[in-house]
């Protein structure tokens, strides 16, 4: 197993660093008062669960937050401010909206400028709406629920898709995939876990799925933790569906995927949507033989994007692994330098309005110019992954295919 | 809609299963039966003992049933220490305090864990990870039922313990009769935390038995204590043989009624039972005390 | 009448401190720690009428919170009742479910270290049902609207929230001294102290620990209902997951069983524990959280009656010393 000891020394390196840069910015500043000061760095609040049940996608989602903040520091900080540089202000939300509420408390008290986080989006509902009390810009990270952009809240952005939009992609790319391969499902039987996630994912593809023509032959809701799935397994046996559709967290997904294999029971494709474990580098690495050939319908980047590879390399050198929470987070903070450039200042509803009037497009996510309405923006969408070989290769769509696709998958 | 063919199978499964639960749930019953707490700490500990099959595991390639020999021990120790020097002090000897006490230790090593390891899964895959065995037609991983003869072995070596040994007269004189065994020169302090460490030296080679089929982080211990503690009154609080069977009953009962109701609603099985028991039973299958 | 005053004059003085707190206070995040420890001490004070004055430690007490929250949440979501006229029913609803499994509980002799798993065991069940039906949302939980108006119980500025959850807290005091000093209060402690000796001396064991079980029930219920109105969401996992069992014991037991300032102490001082560890400590998640459990396990060890028993010895030793 790596060594994850050296992750952290890398982050409070980089804060004492950033601590020390300030200081020594001011010292050199103070005599150069004929040049012009330095201006005053932009608190920005980075807030996710880095303990508790989530803390495993709260700490890359800290990560992907605060490397972007370095690379932010790294090229010059906000141009149009004279080089101001961002400063996090770092918040656990314990994996309870409560504590996520609080802290957002807190967060406005240090002065920050606006909020990225808070990954969850139990968490999120609360933290939006604590921010909107206080005209506090809140990017969404990831917080997948679509109520979360739904509340008439003018502070919050969500950069990436809800899931609505991610099981309605994922719906319409099944059924290009199946009539490319000549129909050969029929049948389908979803998995999910049992909370708002899950639950609001399998709903919406109960509805979708017949629409495609495909007979949804049962659907298993399980709870969080569970551990064993042997029951679930033996009745996908019995049912026999010809795509397995699992919605649910990264333990979970593992254990029914590795359960299935154990059980040698092979579907024609297992289908996921938002897949805890299916387009995760980690799992591939662990399990590559039980993750060949999964396909996921999940949080991807643009695998065109020349940026990637170099920024992949830097996150596995320190022991970690390029997953969707560190992305979502690294461009949520790219996307908030760039409105600060365009607002040239660090006001909280300038802010806000240049966040509004983003068309925000450098990115490395597969989303186009940025256009913002009603706090989501519209560009958001998922990518279609599958596993193969013990790597990840986007399938579809067709401008970012990197492999063809291989379904149904034979064992 | 009774699968007949899939009915087997889940049986099985669950008696697999619920062997692991038992393993856990022994510890926790002589904890119980002996000091009369509720050892919130529990998860924690069986977490504490995945970790060390897992690095064993990782760090010098030691084989997790092989690793028995030395998590045993090591966590009798651990358990040992921590009764001795850290509960009884803190405690006081009051009920509620140990229930705190507990639950602090239970928070610090949670957390301990989280800073030493980080939050991430780890697993391990050895050779016959993936391997099954067909019982009559069910398929059951190698594990588990490895797992299955593991517990009722220890519950066989603990039986034992209670019954021949010097230590467990001791043990059990204590959990009768606390003024009384004191008064016969019994080492109260001492006793215990022997039975604290035994208690934990289950969990030892629960983890052991477990980690195969399962996986470690530090919030893991959390999805076995409630099933543990139903299981402890079940069976009947201090009662090796009630440990046993009320784990493999609850294996089947989760199994089965995850059949019927779904896996999320199957868990409600568990608890119903549970309150059954306790109204109409209150002592368990097999408890003795009124 | 007198030892009425002397619970009284407390009770009022902590009243008009903490109600003229938003004025003296200008931090929103300090307003904000205000409330939800406020929020703590009436879940501590629930737990502490059961256990601490009646004996029954419950294991299991986010089932009344839950259930609070619910029916708040419900009776806003799907039957559009006003959140004041919900509220009383979510009160209600917490007796009610608190009657029930004490109905159970104690008819079967439940007691102890069985009761307290019992109650565990509801919880669960609760939680397992509230996650399988439609009607509270399955596992999506229920969002009420936020519409930041007092009509609908909901404040734009958090002094509204503290005064609502001052009131509780007060209501709370309130009942706990009377618990202290009512002749329904002295057999609630007789059958905690002695059930065999309470039943021969003639006190209605069932009717006590029912009516002990539903105030307790219906207090957590309120922090459940204001949990609902402060932050607009609920899920079967926050609503009767282990999380708010636990702080509910943990702060009556810190804070110091069977006492009546004990729970409103012993919330405040794990909050401020929990804040002040948070901040200092933050960077690198788990170690705040290891201090706080390890002060946990050092507050029992010098402080085994709780910390409201610490300090009426030191206010002892004081007038002792005088």
């Amino acid at each position: 197993m790596t060594n994850h000891r050296n992750r952290y020394p890398a982050r409070r390196k980089f804060l004492k660093q950033s601590a020390a840069l300030s200081a020594g910015a001011a010292t050199l500043a103070a005599p150069a008062v004929v040049l012009g000061q330095r201006p005053a760095a932009i608190k920005v609040g980075v807030l996710h669960p880095v303990t508790g049940a989530l803390a495993v996608s709260g700490v890359p989602c800290r990560e992907g937050a605060l490397m972007a903040i370095e690379d932010i520091n790294a090229a010059g900080g906000i141009k149009s401010m004279g080089g101001a540089r961002l400063e996090a202000v770092l918040g656990d939300a314990q994996s309870q909206p409560q504590v996520g509420a609080s802290e957002v408390e807190k967060m406005n008290e240090a002065g920050v400028a606006a909020i990225v986080g808070a990954y969850a989006s139990s968490i999120c509902l609360a933290t939006t709406q604590a921010a909107a009390r206080h005209g506090i810009a809140h990017i969404v990270d990831v917080g997948v629920a679509d109520q979360i952009v739904e509340r008439g809240l003018k502070n919050t952005f969500r950069f990436g898709p809800g899931y609505r939009t991610v099981t309605q992609v994922a719906m319409h790319n099944l059924h290009v995939l199946n009539t490319l391969a000549g129909k050969p499902a029929k049948t389908a039987m979803i998995v999910h876990e049992e909370s708002l996630f899950g639950t609001g994912t399998a709903n919406l593809l109960a509805k979708e799925l017949p629409t495609y023509g495909f007979e949804v032959k049962e659907i298993v809701k399980h709870a969080n933790p569970t551990r064993d799935f042997n029951n679930i397994v033996l009745r996908i046996k019995a049912v026999n569906p010809d795509i397995v559709i699992p919605a649910n967290y990264y333990n979970e997904y593992a254990l029914l995927v590795r359960t299935m294999r154990q059980q040698k029971v092979a579907p024609m494709a297992i289908y996921s949507v938002l897949g805890g474990a299916a387009s995760n580098y980690r799992f591939v690495k662990e399990f590559p033989d039980a993750a060949n050939g999964i396909i996921d319908v999940n949080h991807w980047f643009n695998p065109r994007d020349k940026r990637v590879p170099a920024l992949r390399k830097r996150v596995e050198s320190k022991g970690g692994f390029f997953v969707y929470e560190f992305f979502m987070n690294y461009t949520a903070m790219w996307l908030l330098a760039d409105a600060l450039e365009r607002a040239k200042s660090a006001k909280r509803e300038d802010i806000i309005a240049a966040l509004e009037s983003s068309t925000f497009a450098n990115h490395i996510m597969p989303y186009g110019p940025t256009k913002f309405v009603n706090g989501q923006n519209q560009g958001a969408r998922p990518l279609m992954t599958q596993v193969l070989r013990s790597d990840i290769k986007v399938i579809v769509p067709q401008e970012f295919r990197e492999a063809d696709p291989v379904f149904p998958w034979k064992a | 809609m009774l699968e007949l063919s899939i009915l087997w199978p889940s049986i099985a499964n669950g008696l697999a299963t619920g062997a692991i639960y038992a393993l856990v749930a022994l510890g926790l019953t002589l904890i119980y039966g002996v000091l009369h707490i509720i050892n919130f700490a529990h998860g924690a500990a069986l977490m504490v003992a995945l970790y060390g099959v897992q690095l064993l595991f990782t760090r010098f390639g030691v084989d997790p049933y092989a690793a028995i020999v030395v998590l045993v021990p090591a966590m009798f120790g651990f358990g040992y220490v921590l009764q001795r020097f850290v509960i009884a002090r803190a405690s006081h000897g009051k009920d509620e305090n140990i229930l705190l006490v507990t639950l602090g230790i239970a928070i610090v090593l949670e957390n301990l864990a989280l800073v030493l390891f980080t939050a991430d899964t780890r697993t391990i895959e050895t050779r016959w990870s993936l391997a099954t065995i067909d019982i009559a037609g069910a398929f059951i991983a190698v594990p588990k039922a490895v797992a299955f003869v593991g517990a009722l072995a220890a519950a066989a070596i603990l039986l034992a313990l209670m019954a021949r040994t010097d230590l467990g007269r001791a043990i059990r004189a204590l959990a009768r009769q606390r003024h009384g065994a004191k008064l016969v020169g019994i080492d109260v302090e001492h006793v215990f935390a022997m039975s604290f460490g035994i208690g934990l030296a289950c969990l030892g080679a629960a983890a052991c038995f477990l980690l195969p089929a399962y996986y470690v982080n530090p919030t893991v211990g959390n999805g076995f204590v409630l099933v543990a503690f139903t299981i402890v009154v079940l069976g009947g609080m201090g009662s090796f043989a009630g440990a046993l069977v009320g784990g493999l009953l609850i294996g089947v009962v989760e199994s089965v009624s995850g059949l019927y109701l779904g896996e999320s609603l199957g868990q409600i099985g568990i608890f119903v039972i549970f309150l059954l028991v306790l109204m109409f039973r209150p002592t368990g299958l097999f408890g003795s005390k009124a | 009448m007198s030892s009425a005053l002397r619970v009284a004059a407390p009770i009022a003085a902590f009243a008009a401190l903490f109600a003229l707190a938003p004025l003296a206070v200008a931090s929103d995040a300090w307003l904000n720690f205000i409330v939800l420890a406020l929020f703590g001490a009436l879940m501590a004070q629930s737990w502490n009428v059961l256990a601490g004055f009646g004996g029954q430690f419950s294991f299991g007490h986010a089932v009344f919170f839950g259930t609070g929250a619910y029916a708040m949440a419900v009776l806003q979501v799907r039957f559009g009742v006003n959140a004041w006229v919900a509220l009383p029913v979510a009160l209600a609803s917490g007796a009610a479910v608190g009657v029930f499994i004490g109905a159970l509980t104690f008819r079967y002799g439940l007691r102890g270290s069985y009761f307290a798993l019992a109650t565990l065991a509801f919880a669960e069940i609760f939680r397992i049902l509230a996650n399988t039906f439609q009607f509270t949302g399955a596992g999506a939980g229920l969002q009420i609207p936020l519409t930041k108006s007092p009509a609908t119980l909901q404040f734009d500025a958090r002094a509204g929230y503290l005064y609502v959850a001052l009131a509780f807290v007060v209501a709370g005091l309130a009942v706990a001294g009377w618990l202290k000093h009512s002749r329904f209060g002295a057999w609630l402690q007789a059958v905690r102290d002695n059930e065999e000796a309470a039943q021969a001396l003639g006190v209605d064991v069932y009717r006590i620990k029912l009516g002990a079980i539903a105030i307790s029930g219906a207090t957590m219920a309120a922090a459940g209902a204001f949990y609902v109105q402060y932050l607009h969401y609920i899920d079967p996992a926050l609503a009767y997951g282990p999380h708010y069992s636990v702080e509910a014991l943990v702060g009556a037991l810190v804070g110091g069983v069977g006492t009546v300032w004990g729970p409103v102490v012993g919330a405040f001082a794990l909050h401020l524990l929990s804040d002040l560890t948070r901040n200092a400590f933050g960077d690198v998640p788990g170690v705040n959280l290891m201090i706080y459990g390890a002060l946990l396990v050092l507050i029992v060890m010098f402080a085994p009656r709780g910390l409201a028993g610490l300090l009426a010895a030191l206010a002892a030793r004081l007038r002792g010393s005088k």
